[in-house]
């Protein structure tokens, strides 16, 4: 491509005073500028919601401690939880979406350039929305600053005899505002790649990233509309006097549930697919073979996506449910195992017999195999409804779901950070400092969130801002604070990594991993156009065909 | 490897994907179809459940004259799309004007029957859970309603200044789509508050 590359008005990029690059930033309809945008975002976000997992940490470091006071603790678990689920993990991987679908699947832009920057911008506001409770969740009460009712915010936490001032509100409108924006840019991802492949890529060609986003788009489609219809009955009850959740007028808690986890637990597999996609893409690479089973990778993500909006309730095993439901459940979230036990063995059979290569990418993805199947495998304990009713609300609970949240999701991403990072900036990371993020990381993981299970089995309950001493909890609670601040030099290595790589990397060239699909046939980082001509393509590994005319992939798909 | 360019090997000339409007459409349709069962699946679980009246039984109405004009605006927006396909563009002005009208009568009816319900029948959104379910359902559709109208009323200005031409037809049938979701919305919502609810 870069043989016949595009002079645009760009030739003079160099002059332009700091006012017109940010002019530019704040204008752009770029897919590639805005998956940036999404990225730099979310990585500030992490940093903060990290500090508030860093200073719930310390709290619990030792019994009665009084690093923090209650009530701020209740807000700091708010805040994290909020903030690592909607303004990190979500924006972070529709950062990588909207940056590399349209180069995976040979398009200029997205479908809708508009609509992907009202999108990240509306998402961005409903990040500062929830960040702006800190100075105006006061309101004209005098209570209160930010929310501190939890994630999930139970009914009637919220109700305005609980929640007083406007802290809860803004909680409430920073997930419709966000909510709105994520609907807007799974409406985008869709319609890019149903109606935007380059000539020649069938659906059955696709890159598996185009197919697995697709299918988490669909899936943000279905269940974050009921979050936003939910934040919509939330406000009604607050500001007019609405009964949805009030108890007292004959309304219900549990509807708000239901309704919560008919959103909160397909989310998790909206986090997900996208980390599969990762690891679809770069465990092949990395191993030098195709993916293996391609079809039944696109099968079973289809089937964690039914599946997933069938389990919702294993969230509530403890409101008492009629043993039906339990039972019904309990069934669900296990079957969901099946398909997801399927990709794994998938990645397995792409990396058996292959000349793997351990560099960062890959470290994070092996990883992410193991602890991703320790998460399900916790998951499967607690999706039996008896063992549930033991530990729901403890640490156990916390435990396992961090263990898909960091140890499958955060890894996955820190793994496609190394990857696409030289296409995005055109220079390659240090691959030293990256491999010690990688092993710094893996220990502060394992000593976090390995013992942290512990506690949980002791009778830990979570949300506690202290205990006592004399439960066995203390020896726990140490070593998890102090695999905490492992994971948080590792994350400064990563930070410092990308900003030294950005200015002195070594230039990376087009194609740094000898990779196979199309966003490594364009410059990188890519131009405006993305590519000068519209590829065509013959199958799954265009650059393949390119690389090996003698042996191309089209005469065995 | 800047020697990776693509051969711009037997070019597809009958490579043609479907439109990114309607697949758009599409998708937002099944977004807001996901919003509207969480508010009917409220409305269900609630009714009966109101400990105070009035009851849906005591103040509601069916509004059928109200529900013939709005469903009726599907059709003529239908033949709206194809006079325009049809290059019609003064056919396309005159059913695109009877749609405008005929929504506007249908909103017009559910601001008549909300302000007889809140002045004269004394249910506002706060008096029991009917009022609180009934106003977000109906209000959810009829500020869809609203939003359509806006639309509706764009491109009937820019018809009347002659800016809408034949080529805009693909558009205008991408609009349509949102329309006909919000007249068959209003089925659901009618057989639900009028009808089950009643």
């Amino acid at each position: 491509m870069s043989s016949e590359s595009i002079a645009l008005s760009s030739a003079g990029h160099g002059a332009l005073s700091v006012g017109e690059r940010l002019h530019g930033w704040i204008t752009t309809v770029d897919h590639k500028r805005l998956g940036i945008l999404y990225i730099v975002y979310s990585l500030i976000f992490l940093v903060i919601g990290g500090v508030e997992a860093t200073i719930m940490r310390i709290q619990l470091i030792v019994p009665h401690n009084h690093f923090v006071s209650p009530e701020v603790f209740n807000r700091m678990f708010t805040m994290h939880g909020t903030t690592m689920i909607f303004f990190v993990a979500m924006p972070i991987l529709f950062g990588f979406g909207t940056y590399l679908i349209p180069l995976m699947i040979g398009a200029r832009d997205m479908a809708f350039p508009r609509l992907n920057a009202l999108s990240f911008w509306l998402t961005a506001f409903g990040g500062l929305l929830l960040y702006f409770s800190f100075i105006g969740g006061n309101g004209l009460y005098g209570a209160g600053n930010a929310p501190d009712v939890g994630w999930f915010a139970y009914a009637p936490l919220t109700s305005r005899a609980f929640s007083v001032g406007h802290s809860t509100d803004f909680w409430s409108l920073a997930l419709l505002v966000s909510g709105i924006g994520s609907i807007g840019t799974a409406v985008n991802f869709i319609a890019t790649i149903i109606s935007m492949r380059c000539p020649g890529m069938t659906l059955g060609k696709m890159p598996l990233l185009a197919w697995l986003n697709l299918v988490m788009a669909g899936m943000v489609i279905l269940a974050v509309s009921p979050l936003t219809a939910a934040q919509i009955m939330l406000s009604i009850d607050r500001y007019l006097g609405g009964h949805f959740f009030d108890t007292q007028a004959g309304g219900s808690a549990v509807l708000w549930m239901h309704f919560f986890w008919i959103f909160g637990h397909p989310e998790v597999y909206i986090l997900v697919i996208p980390c599969f996609a990762f690891a679809s893409e770069i465990i092949p690479v990395f191993s030098r073979k195709p993916i293996f089973g391609y079809p039944v990778m696109v099968a079973a993500t289809i089937a964690i996506a039914f599946i997933s909006m069938s389990v919702w309730a294993h969230h509530m095993f403890t409101v008492g449910m009629s043993s039906y439901g339990n039972t019904f459940f309990t069934v669900t979230t296990m079957i969901i195992a099946i398909p997801t036990g399927i990709k794994i063995f998938n990645w397995i059979g792409t990396m058996w017999g292959g000349k793997i290569q351990f560099k960062a990418p890959m470290l994070f993805c092996v990883a992410f195999l193991f602890q991703f199947l320790i998460a399900g495998l916790t998951g499967i304990m607690l999706s039996a409804s008896p063992f549930n009713w033991q530990l729901s609300g403890s640490y156990f609970v916390v435990a396992h779901f961090h263990y898909v949240i960091v140890g499958a999701i955060l890894f996955t991403i820190f793994g496609a950070f190394y990857y696409w990072f030289p296409k995005m900036s055109g220079r390659m990371y240090h691959e030293t400092l990256a491999q010690w993020h990688f092993w710094l990381f893996v220990l502060g993981f394992h000593l976090t969130f390995d013992f942290m299970h512990i506690p949980g089995l002791l009778g830990m309950p979570r949300r506690i801002y202290t205990y006592e001493p004399g439960r066995g909890w203390e020896i726990w609670n140490l070593l998890v604070t102090i695999g905490v601040f492992f994971q948080a030099a590792a994350i400064l290595l990563f930070v410092g990594n990308l900003l030294w790589s950005m200015y002195r990397g070594a230039p990376a060239g087009n194609d740094p991993w000898d990779a196979w699909t199309l966003e490594w046939s364009t410059t990188s980082p890519p131009p405006d156009y993305d590519f000068a001509t519209i590829p065509v393509i013959e199958s799954r590994r265009p650059l393949w065909d390119l690389k090996h005319p003698e042996d191309p992939d089209w005469k065995y798909e | 490897m800047s020697s990776t360019v693509l051969p711009p090997s037997s070019l597809k000339s009958d490579w043609i994907l479907p439109s990114r409007g309607r697949v758009g459409m599409f998708s937002l349709i099944a977004a807001e179809s996901a919003i509207f069962t969480i508010f009917v699946v409220a409305y269900i679980f609630y009714i009966g459940k109101s400990i105070a009246g009035p009851l849906p039984k005591d103040v509601l109405d069916l509004p059928i004259f109200t529900t013939v004009c709005l469903l009726s605006s599907s059709l003529t927006i239908h033949l709206a799309v194809k006079s325009l396909r049809n290059a019609n563009v003064r056919a396309f002005g005159i059913w695109w004007f009877l749609t405008l009208i005929l929504g506007a009568i249908f909103l017009a009816g559910t601001g008549r029957e909300w302000h007889q319900l809140i002045f004269e029948k004394g249910l506002t959104i706060s008096t029991n859970l009917f009022g609180t379910t009934y106003y977000s359902l109906v209000g959810l559709h009829a500020f869809h309603v609203t939003v359509g109208l806006l639309g509706i009323t764009v491109a009937m200005i820019l018809t009347v200044r002659g800016k809408v031409k034949p080529s805009h037809a693909e558009r205008v049938d991408v609009f349509s789509l949102y329309w006909h979701f919000v007249d068959v919305v209003w089925v659901v919502v009618f057989t639900v508050v009028y009808v089950i609810g009643r």
